[in-house]
């Protein structure tokens, strides 16, 4: 899988069920969304484990504010 | 490199006991403020557990046992072990073990032992009955693992956790010469020792007045008594780990494990599983889930799977398993066997008022 920042806004959004795609951009800080919990976050972490082969810990969650810090820990890791 | 290989012991026969009543997971089940409980059975795929409020691990394991020897036409004075694997134990001590051989009625010279791990208990507690019995010696054993009912008396605004259901399994295994080799693969990493951990009531936290005070964990609210879990270390540990057990296994002992007839993992969630099976490319059907109906059952999660979700398709021909426990430690295992001519009972429902009278102080 290639890492292309969009591409990963996409999948990062399909893990959602009500929150409008249009509000997750690079710049959100995801964890302020009304929607996100606990189980959602295991949903990121089996995307990013299916689509980048990269397993992350919940530090590496606990510790992204935004979806390109996130971003840029699965591409580190990468 | 904890790689083992038993040969001369057979696994005879599972039982489960569970509460007889059923818990749904919907309405206000949840105790998180940050979701619903429809979310909630949508990815752990919980759908209803059995739970008792007055049944302990091994009143499930008694029944379970009782019903498994008569199954198996087993003589009680023919039984030279039993190892009870659980962290809700009847006692701080004695030993629960040493309470079911003379609630069982077994021999005076019987070997038992207790061990305290939980979802990897029963991959554990396999290899520690066949390294009795594969030495000789010890002619048949019992193996029971599960959970049920907390040590700990919590107020009346406990609420469960709505991922873990309770039972009590029992696996019966003998010495054989005609037996196909158990093969295992172990591993443990205590680096992880609090994802997964009731902080007080130990030596190292003594249960105190402290414990009863109410912290808020990621959005739960909890007791210094009451199992926390680091969700997201969890679900990495488990998506990682587990395939890596089962092909290391494979690898170190020379087989596809593709060959194998089904495989069963730890119950943890519905998402963790799904991953786990889709990185080892296995066909779901050869995959059995006993989690959506009865939830987490720690290390009785395996045997269970088999008693509800397998009897009738495996008793009549020699069947192949891989089963992968993982979870609180952190610990986990892997082991490949065969049956042939398995006994597999009935499940066994326990009513609330089945519980132990005489063990009782």
């Amino acid at each position: 899988m290639k890492m292309d920042i969009q591409n990963f806004i996409g999948k990062f959004a399909e893990q959602f069920e009500t929150t409008n795609a249009s509000e997750i951009k690079a710049t959100t800080e995801f964890k302020k969304l009304g929607e996100w919990s606990s189980l959602i976050a295991l949903s990121v972490i089996a995307m990013i484990d299916e689509e980048y082969d990269v397993t992350l810990k919940g530090n590496d969650i606990r510790n992204a504010n935004t979806i390109e810090d996130l971003f840029n820990v699965v591409k580190s890791k990468k | 490199m904890a790689f083992l290989d038993f040969k001369n012991v057979r696994i005879a026969g599972f039982s489960a006991g569970v509460p007889k009543r059923v818990v749904s997971n919907e309405g206000d089940v949840v105790r998180s403020s940050n979701y619903d409980a429809a979310q909630f059975v949508e990815l752990t795929g919980v759908r209803e557990r059995r739970y008792s409020e007055t049944l302990t691990t091994s009143d499930l394991c008694y029944y379970a046992a009782e019903r498994l020897v008569s199954d198996l036409h087993w003589d009680k004075q023919e039984i030279d072990a039993l190892i009870f694997v659980s962290q809700s134990a009847d006692y701080v001590l004695p030993a629960t073990s040493c309470i079911l051989q003379d609630r069982l009625g077994l021999s005076k010279e019987c070997y038992c032992d207790d061990s305290a791990l939980g979802c990897s208990g029963w991959v554990y507690g396999l290899s520690h009955v066949a390294s009795l019995v594969s030495a000789g010696t010890i002619r048949k054993a019992l193996l029971c693992c599960g959970d049920a009912k907390l040590r700990f008396a919590l107020d009346s605004n406990y609420k469960a956790d709505p991922l873990f259901g309770h039972a009590g399994t029992v696996t019966a295994m003998e010495y054989s010469e005609d037996a196909e080799r158990i093969m295992c693969h172990y591993g443990t990493d205590g680096s992880g020792f609090d994802a997964v951990i009731i902080p007080d009531g130990g030596a190292r936290c003594p249960a105190s007045s402290e414990s009863w005070k109410i912290e808020n964990i990621d959005g739960v609210p909890l007791q210094r008594l009451q199992t926390r879990m680091n969700g997201m270390d969890v679900f990495s540990f488990g998506i990682s780990t587990a395939p890596k057990s089962v092909k290391k296994l494979a690898e170190h002992f020379n087989f596809d494990y593709l060959d194998y007839d089904y495989f069963l993992f730890h119950q943890a969630n519905m998402k963790m599983n799904a991953v786990i099976e889709k990185k080892l490319k296995l066909d779901h059907e050869k995959v059995p889930y006993s989690m959506p109906r009865f939830g987490n059952t720690s290390s009785a999660s395996i045997p269970l799977t088999i008693v509800t979700e397998l009897k009738g398709k495996v008793e009549n021909a020699p069947t192949k398993f891989i089963a992968c426990g993982f979870g609180v430690g952190l610990s986990w295992g892997t082991v490949a066997f065969k049956t042939d001519k398995l006994v597999v009972s009935e499940l066994v429902e326990v009513s609330d008022d089945e519980v132990d009278k005489i063990h009782v102080v």
